[in-house]
Formats: C-alpha cells, structure tokens, sequence
C-alpha cells in the first residue's frame, strides 16, 4: 500500500508533466516526452522493477532503500500510461474555454493552470482509478526486491506459505486480499466523480 | 473629433486557400454601436475574432486603443484586456461558480484583491440582472443567464471595447430577448461595442451604424435607417428579404 501510494503519487506528477510536454509547442519535448511514454508503456512492469531494483546498484554500486526502488518503478511504469490519459484529459476540454480565457488575457500558462488542468482532471477521474488500481497489483512485484518483515507485501506473504503447506489457499488468500483493497478504492473513485466528475462540465447543460 | 477605439485596416484572413476576409476597413469610434451583419460563411464572424487576435490576420493591421494588436512584438495578453469578447456558446468556465467566473481573471491577470474583484463582479452582476446568482454553477443556469453572466464576466475586465458574437443565436428564442436588453443597455450607458448579430431589429433601434458583409468584403455600411431601411446594393437587399422574411414565418 506505502508502494502504491507513493507510486501513484510520483506517476500522477511526472504524468502531468510529461502530458504537457507531449501536448508542447517545443519539438524536443514532444519527442522526449513521447519516447519516454512509448518506452515505459511497453516494457512489463516486472522488467522494469528488475532494472531499477538489482541493475542500478549493479551499474552505480549504490544500493537504494528498497522503498525507493518500488516507489520509483511503479512511478516510472505508472507515469506512461498516467501521461496519455492526462494529455486525453487536456484535449478534450472543449476550445472554447482556452479561448474565452486567452481573450480575457490570461497567459496560455494561466489557461493551462486555472482553467484547462482543473477540467481535465474531472474527466480523466475514471480512467485515472483504473491507473491507481493497476498500480496497486503491480506492487506485487516488490516481493521481487522485499524481503524484509516489515516490507513485504501480499504476494510475499503467500508465496512463503504456498511453500509451506503446498495447497492453492494461500493465494486464494491473497488474491482476496488484493480485492478487498481495490474494490473500496474504486468505490471510492466512484464517490469522487460523482462529486466532481460531471460537475460542471457543459455536456447538455447548455441547451 | 472623437477618439477612435477600433481601426481595423486592409484586413486579409485565408484558412488555406479559403480566402475569408478579403480587405476590410473598419473604424469604432469611442461610445459606437456598430452592428455587423450578413449571411453565414461572410467572414463576420472571423472578422471580430481577428480584433482580438483569437485569429491571426493574413494580411493588415488591427489597432485597439493604444495597442496594435498586429504588431508581430506586441504583448497580446496585455492587449487584450482592452477588448471583452462574448461567444456563441458562452465558454463560461464550466468547473467555477458564477463569482469565480468573473473575477478569476481580475485577480490572476488584473492582480486585484478578492474583495476588489468581488465587489466589481457583483456590480456586474446587478448590471446583467443576476445578483444573487453567485453561487450557482454555470450548468445550473438557463442559455439566456449563462450568457448575461459571460457579460458580466468580460465586463468586469473593464473593456473599452465588447466584441460580441453572435451573442443570442445559440438561444432558445424566449431567452434572447433578456440578453438583447442588457446589450441595450451597454449601449445606453455609453459602452462601445462591435456586434456580429442576426437580429435586424436589434441593429436597427441600437446601432449607431450598421455594415452588411458578404463574401469577405464590406458591402454597405451606414446608418441603420439606410442599410436596412433603405439599402442602395442588389445583394444586401436580397439579404434582408430572405432574413425579415424569414423573422415574418416563424
């Protein structure tokens, strides 16, 4: 859960800025910014966990607090897909609103910051739950770098007991686990958008 | 001599090889209602974008107050706040209460205190006829509200010129006329004001000058009695008869 959060966290802010820079008018953003999207989205998660987790102290000689590598896999992984799904987000807020705020004379910064981020955020609230949910049973893969008590995770926990008593239940166990985590948590999502999700957006509210 | 507000000179926009405004000259002068009209594909509307800079002209110049809005080193933010702009389609900011509505803009451009920008936004609203509407969030509010509030909010920047847009064509027809009054009485209270609009009747009780435009080009302009009381050019009468004669069906 510490993973997930701290992941999900990362991912949402290196998403955004990946998200503006692939929506930017500089060339070298944009083409950074997509190779980086098209790179993360398409290596499995485990790969990536792998490399961060035994290659860097391999290359560098540096060991990273197990946390941190989790934290930084899943937020690398995570910002991929969070990067298209904001930049979804960006262009589907109707032009009008650029262009009433641009003739009002904000900056297309403050456009960006007061008016188009706060509506993208209403629409992307579903496909981002799905993110945060994907997120949460990634962490399975730590039990790839975990090994400490008070570091495992769910998968660690049945793992060891599957080799204890050679029967499925302990990933039965698991796996109900995993559900009882991410069931409340798309209830909750379902909460907040009903909250913010269509409030205010104009579809059929102008007629 | 009175001042000159907008000057639009040897104005040219191409989307493509869509040769839309094909040299337009154009003067508001301080206090002016000039209403713009003529059929749909004319260029009317492209042309009170262009005032503004939403579309970069081709070719000419636009000035605005002191600002060349043209002048490929201008600082468009800045002149911009010279000119308030009303949609079609309102574009109020879908996410924020009316009061956000109208003084989002004030703070983040104007830099004025909250309760500066409250107190200049609540007077608007009073203007538009929707005080005590504050709170409420724009989907919350019929087409003919949502518009007086775009009013108010463009107003609160304190504009020396409201560019409209067709401003009631997206209306059901018994909202158009709340909107029509609060443009009238703009006009009463001295605010220039460039008006793209279908409502011939509208043109002719407010505007102190009335230009018909067809195919890019400013066919005949005047004072409404002229225009559209009596107009000299074979094409703006065929409009008139198509449109007043439509108005007489529905």
């Amino acid at each position: 859960m510490v993973f997930t959060a701290l992941g999900f966290l990362l991912a949402l802010a290196l998403g955004l800025v990946l998200a503006l820079m692939r929506l930017s008018s500089v060339g070298v953003y944009r083409v950074v910014a997509g190779a980086y999207v098209e790179f993360f989205r398409g290596l499995p998660a485990l790969l990536v966990v792998i490399a961060i987790g035994f290659g860097i102290p391999l290359a560098f000689g540096t060991i990273l607090d197990r946390t941190l590598s989790i934290t930084l896999a899943l937020g690398m992984v995570g910002s991929a897909y969070i990067a298209e799904t904001i930049r979804a987000g960006i262009q589907a807020v109707p032009p009008g609103q650029v262009e009433a705020a641009r003739s009002l004379g904000m900056s297309p910064a403050r456009t960006m910051v007061f008016i188009v981020i706060p509506q993208a955020f209403r629409i992307v609230l579903p496909p981002l739950t799905n993110e945060l949910i994907l997120l949460t049973k990634d962490s399975s893969l730590a039990f790839l770098l975990g090994t400490t008590l008070d570091q495992q995770e769910l998968a660690q926990f049945g793992r060891a007991a599957l080799n204890e008593v050679r029967s499925l239940t302990p990933i039965l166990v698991v796996g109900l686990c995993y559900l009882i985590i991410t069931i409340p948590l798309s209830y909750l999502a379902r909460r907040l958008e009903r909250r913010f999700g269509s409030a205010g957006m104009p579809k059929g509210a102008e007629v | 001599m009175t001042e000159t507000v907008v000057r639009v000179t040897d104005l040219h926009k191409s989307f493509g090889s869509n040769h839309v405004l094909r040299g337009i000259d154009l003067e508001v002068a301080r206090g002016d209602v000039v209403c713009i009209i003529g059929p749909s594909g004319s260029g009317k509307s492209t042309l009170l974008r262009c005032v503004n800079l939403l579309e970069v002209p081709t070719r000419g110049t636009v000035v605005v107050g002191d600002h060349e809005m043209t002048d490929p080193d201008v600082d468009i933010d800045a002149a911009r706040r010279s000119t308030g702009m009303v949609f079609q389609q309102f574009n109020l900011f879908a996410h924020l209460s009316v009061l956000a509505n109208l003084t989002i803009a004030q703070r983040r451009v104007l830099g004025r205190s909250r309760d500066e920008a409250e107190k200049v936004a609540r007077h608007n609203l009073e203007r538009v006829g929707l005080a005590g509407r504050e709170n409420a969030m724009p989907r919350q509010l019929s087409g003919g509200q949502q518009q007086r509030v775009a009013i108010a909010r463009a107003l609160s920047m304190d504009p020396s010129v409201m560019l409209f847009d067709e401003p009631t064509s997206s209306l059901d027809p018994e909202l158009v006329g709340d909107v029509l009054d609060v443009m009238r009485g703009l006009a009463r209270d001295g605010m220039t004001m460039l008006v793209v609009t279908h409502e011939i009747q509208f043109a002719r009780e407010v505007a102190d000058r009335v230009l018909f435009i067809d195919g890019g080009v400013i066919v005949e302009g005047g004072v409404p009695a002229a225009v559209i009381g009596n107009p000299q050019q074979e094409r703006t009468r065929t409009f008139l008869a198509r449109v007043l004669h439509g108005t007489a069906e529905v």
